[in-house]
């Protein structure tokens, strides 16, 4: 039976995303000094949503959706989707960062501190159902799923092959090749 | 030599909409010498343009316009202007269509008979009968090429259909196998066999799928009979002094108005659709509609009773690979009401690529639940439950009060409750659809709930009497008599087959009636 590997590889990808953030953020700091709490570069990217509030979004989306073996390039990819979108639409801007505020807000009346900074991600969970009837919880949930599950490197880790006629289908790459059912 | 005919032709049947009813009418009255006019709302796509990526391929096919929806069905809060997933194209949903093939049972045509007075439901018995029915369906399975019909076998089981099979067998099941499947098995009528890529739901790559696109209307248009227009879209049927229909109007893809002349016509829209343009049609002699004096209009809306089930195995399934739908187990559609519900379902193989998985299983869900199933796609077995649903007066599509289309007519509202049996019929099917993977070791099965309709019928139903339904056996208005009905739309009952087999057996009946009756003078 032809299976797929799904195991995590740095791909090359990632490698160029993960070297331009390192690159970018060490540009980004002034007078050489780093500081722990410096914007990530993905972060700095982002046309319309705003540095702090595209870090809790960031937790917030994994948490959505996770996927241990997912890297953050991927949920970062999806939230850049957003951003695109909330670029050519003010409304969804200020959606997306009071939106981000307000989960903070959340956050500290439940545990005390931002969203992101809430260590169990139960307790974070916890955070997201208390929020999540409010219009900005539906829209970053319902973008999301698409944005973040339309990556082709995305279906790869999850054992999908995505297009398959240019390789002339399944007829002859396994399309009936089950080998643990004996009996059909 | 593809025909061209003029706006002010008199002479010809209009076919509104080019899909299973439509496009098959279009070819069947072309190769009888009858010019006809199909006017196709969306836009001529053909076997190169598709592609086998999900989204893009919704983007590209689906008929995305605005509608509403109301009622307690779950589609209604999961994708409120989504009622229904077909196709805005030239070949309708038959580029869409998963090619499942199936006749409808002696008994269901006689719905209210076998299933007698149920309460909230609007049954009714089919004016037709099988045995009218079966000259037809013969013809329609040698056009399409049904596999399992006419010595043509059936297609090899894919990975999804071995596990499906395999429970079926320990659970005792008798009548499981690869289907009955428009999509060669074999080479046949100019078109390959089927490679096994996926993506039936995305237009067939090989050709190897029965679609009007690439079979019916080339065929048509071969003859110099039939005459295509894409980007047309119909905005009203019109009337003589008399009555009958003479006239549609339509938008071409700059906004242009046009004035097609008829001698006939055939609306062929989809459930939706056609109503919606019979209601827009409305004048001061048929001020509730055109051919609406039941008041039946858009109403008896049905959508199959649905629902999926994905199964989690602890070995690798890749249910993705090969037919869409890639078996089916018919145990569960006879007709035995002890189990709490009349009508029966059909249990198919259906299988969806990740973007479309993460969308459809479980709308709404988020959290490790709902991922862990996604991180286990490849071990993933899935079936989809289509069923009879009831027929009822208030599940019905009406025009919207306010909202407007961009032509400045009223866009369709789609309101649906699930009847008690439907909702009977979906838990029964639910636990006997687990009861399949977990015989074959299922780790985890997963309830889906319906996706927005692909089924989409009764809105125009057939009747005997006039009072009951919109258009005769032979899908002619009973009020509009050179006015037709050929999608469907026409359904008197759903039946639990999926209707693609039906609408072409109708398509081609009802092209011998309307030559019969051209050759009379009689419309």
């Amino acid at each position: 039976m032809r299976v797929l590997d799904k195991r995590i590889r740095l791909n090359r990808r990632n490698f160029l995303k993960t070297s331009a953030a390192s690159m970018a953020a060490a540009g980004a700091v002034s007078g050489g000094i780093v500081s722990i709490g410096a914007t990530p570069a993905w972060a700095e990217a982002l046309t319309v949503v705003k540095p702090d509030a595209a870090k809790t979004l960031l937790v917030m989306v994994r948490d959505l959706y996770p996927h241990d073996r997912l890297s953050d390039a991927y949920y970062e990819t999806a939230l850049a989707s957003m951003d695109q979108a909330a670029a050519k639409d003010a409304t969804l801007a200020g959606q997306l960062n009071e939106g981000a505020v307000a989960l903070d807000a959340a956050a500290r009346k439940l545990h005390g501190s931002p969203y992101a900074a809430i260590k169990a991600e139960k307790d974070r969970v916890a955070v997201l159902k208390s929020i999540e009837t409010t219009p900005f919880f539906a829209k970053v949930r319902g973008d999301m799923v698409v944005a973040l599950y339309n990556q082709p490197e995305v279906w790869a880790k999850l054992g999908y092959e995505g297009a398959s006629a240019e390789y002339g289908g399944y007829i002859h790459r396994g399309f009936d090749d089950i080998d643990w059912i004996k009996d059909a | 030599m593809v025909a061209k005919f003029a706006m002010d032709d008199d002479s010809v049947v209009v076919v509104i909409g080019s899909g299973a009813g439509g496009g098959t009418l279009s070819n069947e009255l072309a190769q009888k010498g009858i010019k006809v006019v199909c006017l196709e709302a969306g836009k001529r796509h053909e076997i190169q343009d598709f592609v086998n990526d999900e989204w893009k391929s919704f983007s590209q096919i689906s008929w995305l316009d605005k509608r509403t929806t109301s009622g307690t069905w779950r589609v209604a809060k999961d994708f409120p202007n989504l009622p229904a997933w077909i196709v805005k194209a030239v070949g309708g949903s038959t580029v869409h269509w998963a090619g499942a093939s199936l006749r409808f049972q002696e008994h269901e045509f006689k719905a209210r008979t076998t299933y007698g007075e149920v309460e909230g439901a609007n049954l009714l018995d089919w004016p037709v009968t099988l045995a009218e029915m079966e000259p037809y369906y013969d013809k329609a399975e040698f056009k399409m090429g049904t596999t399992g019909t006419n010595g043509i076998p059936r297609l090899p089981g894919n990975n999804n259909y071995k596990v499906l099979a395999a429970g079926a067998k320990k659970l005792g099941y008798a009548e499981f196998h690869t289907g009955n499947m428009s999509i060669n098995s074999k080479p046949r009528d100019g078109r390959g066999s089927c490679q096994q890529i996926g993506f039936c739901f995305q237009g067939c790559k090989s050709g190897a799928k029965w679609s009007t696109l690439y079979t019916e209307i080339p065929k048509g248009e071969a003859t110099g009979n039939l005459e295509v227009r894409p980007d047309a879209q119909v905005l009203k049927i019109e009337h003589d002094a008399k009555g009958k229909v003479n006239a549609v109007l339509y938008a071409d893809s700059t906004g242009a108005i046009h004035r097609q002349k008829a001698r006939i016509v055939a609306v062929a829209g989809n459930s939706i659709e056609s109503p919606r343009l019979l209601l827009n049609s409305a004048s001061t002699m048929f001020p509730d509609g055109l051919a609406n004096s039941s008041g039946q209009v858009g109403r008896n809306y049905m959508r199959h009773m649905t629902g999926s089930v994905y199964a989690l195995f602890d070995r690798p399934v890749h249910m993705y690979r090969g037919t869409t739908m890639a078996g089916i187990i018919r145990d569960e559609s006879r007709f035995d009401p002890r189990r709490g519900f009349v009508g029966g379902y059909e249990m198919e193989t259906l299988s969806l690529g990740v973007p479309f998985m993460a969308a459809f299983l479980d709308p709404g869900a988020w959290g490790r639940d709902f991922s862990s199933a996604l991180d286990a796609y490849d071990h993933m077995a899935g079936m989809w439950l289509v069923g009879e649903d009831m027929p009822r007066e208030t599940n019905r599509v009406t025009l919207h009060a306010s909202e407007k289309d961009k032509f400045g007519l009223p866009i369709p509202n789609v309101n649906f409750d699930d009847h008690p049996n439907d909702i009977a019929m979906r838990t029964h099917a639910y636990g006997r659809g687990s009861a399949v993977y977990d015989a074959v070791g299922a780790v985890r099965t997963i309830h889906t709930p319906p996706y927005p309709s692909t089924h989409n019928l009764g809105t125009n139903r057939m009747s005997a009497n006039a009072r009951d339904g919109v258009v005769n056996k032979w899908g002619q208005a009973h009020d509009v008599k050179n006015l037709f009905v050929s999608d469907g739309s026409q359904f008197t009952s759903g039946g639990s087959e999926n209707p693609t087999l039906t609408i072409v057996a109708l398509a081609i009946r009802q092209a011998d009636y309307i030559a019969d009756q051209m050759g009379k003078r009689e419309i």
